[in-house]
């Protein structure tokens, strides 16, 4: 009995060291990757502002209304607070915005998924909002309630891009030789995407409900294999100077970061002025940001754009 | 009889060997689990400190708010090509404002930095206030005590060497704490309207123990030139008392006594400008709870939510160095492109004048 007993510790204690390697080989593997790779990603950049100047006072108004972005947020019944605060706040800068939960949950009105699996509720969301909406809109944005998103931003940075092309954009990340899209910071498809993706949702060879791995491959990674069979390649957004637009982290995460890497130097501002989202946000941090995005400026600072946005009708905090 | 022997001993292997690979799968789940625990509660994100008393200032702080370094948002001036701020640089040539920053040793690389890698800059003058001088920072000594109770004392002895140096060099002044983001264009924006020969003082006012009512010491105040040499005088007479342990009361009551007016600092929709807490704990209805002394000691009706704080505020105070550098962000980079706010402050009077001052005649004289 006793040798049993010790030989049954003696495994326990080979299985922690085993997992314990294995997550510090995970979170090298993910470091070196992103360092390694870097120079192979696949960048989109924002407009130029010379071509855009070019566009007269009418082409403006008409071009600003050309943007029609759909919203599409994952939910489940323990991000009941973010979805209150997504809600209230970014959510309605969307041309159209609905929340697809798990489950249904009272109070709050979404689209039951009917399913806990995040892959399962992402295509069946996709597969929702083509059925529903193509002709409606051209844009289709996908985001989880921890992200902050400024749409006016988005809708800048599509200004050039035709929606008729397979635009599958964000903050792109890579997992072996998959280049991908991180759910973390927003997805952006074009309607020619969401329609090609759509084709292929059927086709179980291709996009398979569960993935062929034993270990969980979580649902960005699975949508890009999938896309990757419809000729659509995941893009990573960024400013003219190769400043993300997307953030996977929040604006404090980055500051702390930044400045805890390079104590006694001046670094670099941390972000972009066209950033067009961010994740890891408290549901108190989305009223702060909203604030912060579509009140608090300084005075004086006039600036010329070629969009123009009006506020939304019946808001209070922006 | 070896066989029987031989196939226990067979059996018994397996079992060991079953015992064993059931050990370290059990190992292996336990292990992930916490490991996946651990990493996820670093996450955490520090909650703000609330302070229970009105006078309360520079609480100790908690390692975790150490920022070492410094972040310059306008390295990248590409971002602004098409920024004008015109309006801005005419303001900062006509209302010029000198601040001065309360700090001490302990704090110029801990806070007084980050001050002055952010908003100081944008001050025509920044001095910071020391208790001892610093010639690299660099800080003024004022050869006073450090300590809350010396603050009154470290106040007036400021304010007179900023007016015994630099009266001419500016029309306002401007005292702030190291833990205070000041936007300086709003506080001209405000400051516009008005004369600084004038006796007039603003920041966010309280109404308690004082009848015209008295500035909130953290979140800033702001004094007229005028208002600065009666201040000076006042204490050379003996109008007004030296010793105090709460600065801003003191200074209030001395306001009152020398005549200086107490201003409205709100903007045109009513909403304040100058923040005695950091935006999260205003915006966020029930942030501050009902039995918190703000609510009892706000001039105007203090309001929470969305209409807390105007488009063009002027200060916010409790604020940790990570804060100092999201509200540069936010205030000064971060923009909804395109968005047309839903309050369109006027242009001040001084700047519509010279808009105005071009002659038709002279541009007909041209054809």
């Amino acid at each position: 009995m006793l040798s049993e007993s010790s030989l049954f510790l003696k495994g326990v204690l080979l299985g922690s060291v085993f997992c314990v390697l294995i997550t510090m080989l995970g979170h090298i593997k993910i470091d070196y990757g992103k360092r390694t790779h870097h120079h192979e990603r696949h960048h989109l950049q924002a407009p130029n502002k010379e071509d855009i100047l070019k566009i007269s006072e009418d082409e403006r108004t008409e071009l600003s209304k050309s943007f029609r972005v759909y919203c599409i947020i994952l939910v489940k019944p323990k991000d009941v607070r973010l979805w209150a605060a997504v809600k209230e706040t970014w959510a309605k800068h969307c041309d159209k915005a609905e929340f697809f939960s798990s489950e249904n949950v009272k109070v709050f009105e979404s689209v039951n998924m009917e399913t806990n699996d995040m892959w399962l509720m992402m295509r069946k969301a996709y597969k929702y909002a083509f059925d529903k909406y193509r002709d409606q809109y051209n844009w289709f944005f996908l985001a989880h309630p921890t992200t902050f998103a400024i749409i006016e931003n988005l809708k800048y940075f599509l200004l050039k891009k035709n929606s008729s092309q397979p635009f599958y954009l964000g903050h792109t990340a890579k997992s072996g030789d998959l280049e991908y899209v991180s759910v973390g910071g927003g997805i952006v498809l074009s309607i020619e995407s969401i329609k090609r993706l759509n084709s292929l949702l059927s086709i179980p060879e291709k996009c398979p409900e569960k993935g062929r791995m034993v270990r969980e491959v979580s649902e960005d990674k699975q949508l890009a294999v999938c896309l990757k069979y419809a000729g659509v390649f995941a893009e990573n957004a960024e400013d003219s100077k190769g400043k993300d637009v997307f953030n996977t982290k929040s604006v404090g995460i980055f500051i702390r970061e930044a400045m805890t890497n390079h104590p006694n130097q001046v670094v670099e501002g941390c972000c972009s002025d066209m950033a067009i989202t961010f994740n890891g946000l408290t549901c108190n941090q989305m009223y702060v940001m909203m604030y912060g995005v579509y009140h608090l400026r300084a005075f004086g600072h006039v600036f010329n754009d070629v969009l123009v946005f009006l506020p939304v009708n019946g808001s209070d905090n922006d | 009889m070896s066989e029987i022997h031989f196939r226990e001993m067979a059996s018994k292997s397996w079992l060991n060997i079953l015992t064993f690979l059931c050990g370290s799968a059990v190992g292996f789940v336990l292990c992930s689990q916490l490991l996946s625990i651990l990493l996820e509660e670093q996450k955490d994100i520090q909650p703000s400190i609330l302070h229970n008393d009105p006078h309360a200032r520079h609480s100790d702080d908690s390692e975790q708010n150490h920022l070492e370094g410094q972040m310059n948002f306008d390295a990248d001036a590409s971002q602004h090509k098409d920024e004008n701020t015109d309006i801005a640089e005419k303001l900062y040539q006509k209302v010029k404002i000198l601040c001065w920053v309360m700090t001490g040793p302990q704090n110029l690389e801990k806070k007084a930095k980050h001050v002055k890698a952010t908003w100081a800059q944008r001050c025509n003058k920044v001095l910071f206030m020391s208790s001892e001088e610093n010639k690299d920072f660099p800080a003024v000594g004022l050869k006073t005590r450090e300590g809350r109770d010396q603050l009154y004392w470290k106040t007036i002895k400021a304010f007179q060497y900023v007016h015994d140096h630099y009266l001419e060099d500016a029309d306002w002044f401007m005292k702030a704490d190291d833990d205070t983001y000041v936007i300086l264009d709003n506080l001209r924006w405000l400051l516009s309207k008005y004369n600084p020969e004038e006796p007039i003082y603003f920041g966010r006012r309280f109404k308690p123990y004082v009848k015209q009512g008295y500035m909130s010491g953290g979140a800033g105040y702001v004094l007229s030139k005028e208002a600065l040499k009666r201040f000076v005088e006042a204490f050379k007479t003996d109008k007004c008392t030296h010793s105090s342990s709460i600065e801003d009361l003191a200074l209030g009551r001395c306001m009152e006594i020398i005549n200086v007016e107490a201003g409205d600092s709100r903007d045109t929709t009513g909403k304040e400008t100058f923040h005695p807490f950091v935006p999260e704990h205003h915006l966020i209805k029930g942030y501050l709870p009902r039995t918190f002394w703000y609510w009892n000691y706000n001039y105007y009706p203090p309001v929470e939510g969305p209409g807390c704080c105007s488009d063009l505020a002027v200060s916010f105070h409790y604020v940790d160095p990570t804060t100092m550098y999201e509200l540069e962000y936010l205030v000064y980079h971060l923009r909804p492109y395109g968005y047309l706010y839903r309050y369109q402050p006027a242009l001040p009077e001084k700047i519509l004048k010279e808009q105005q001052n071009i002659p038709p005649l002279i541009l007909n004289n041209l054809h």
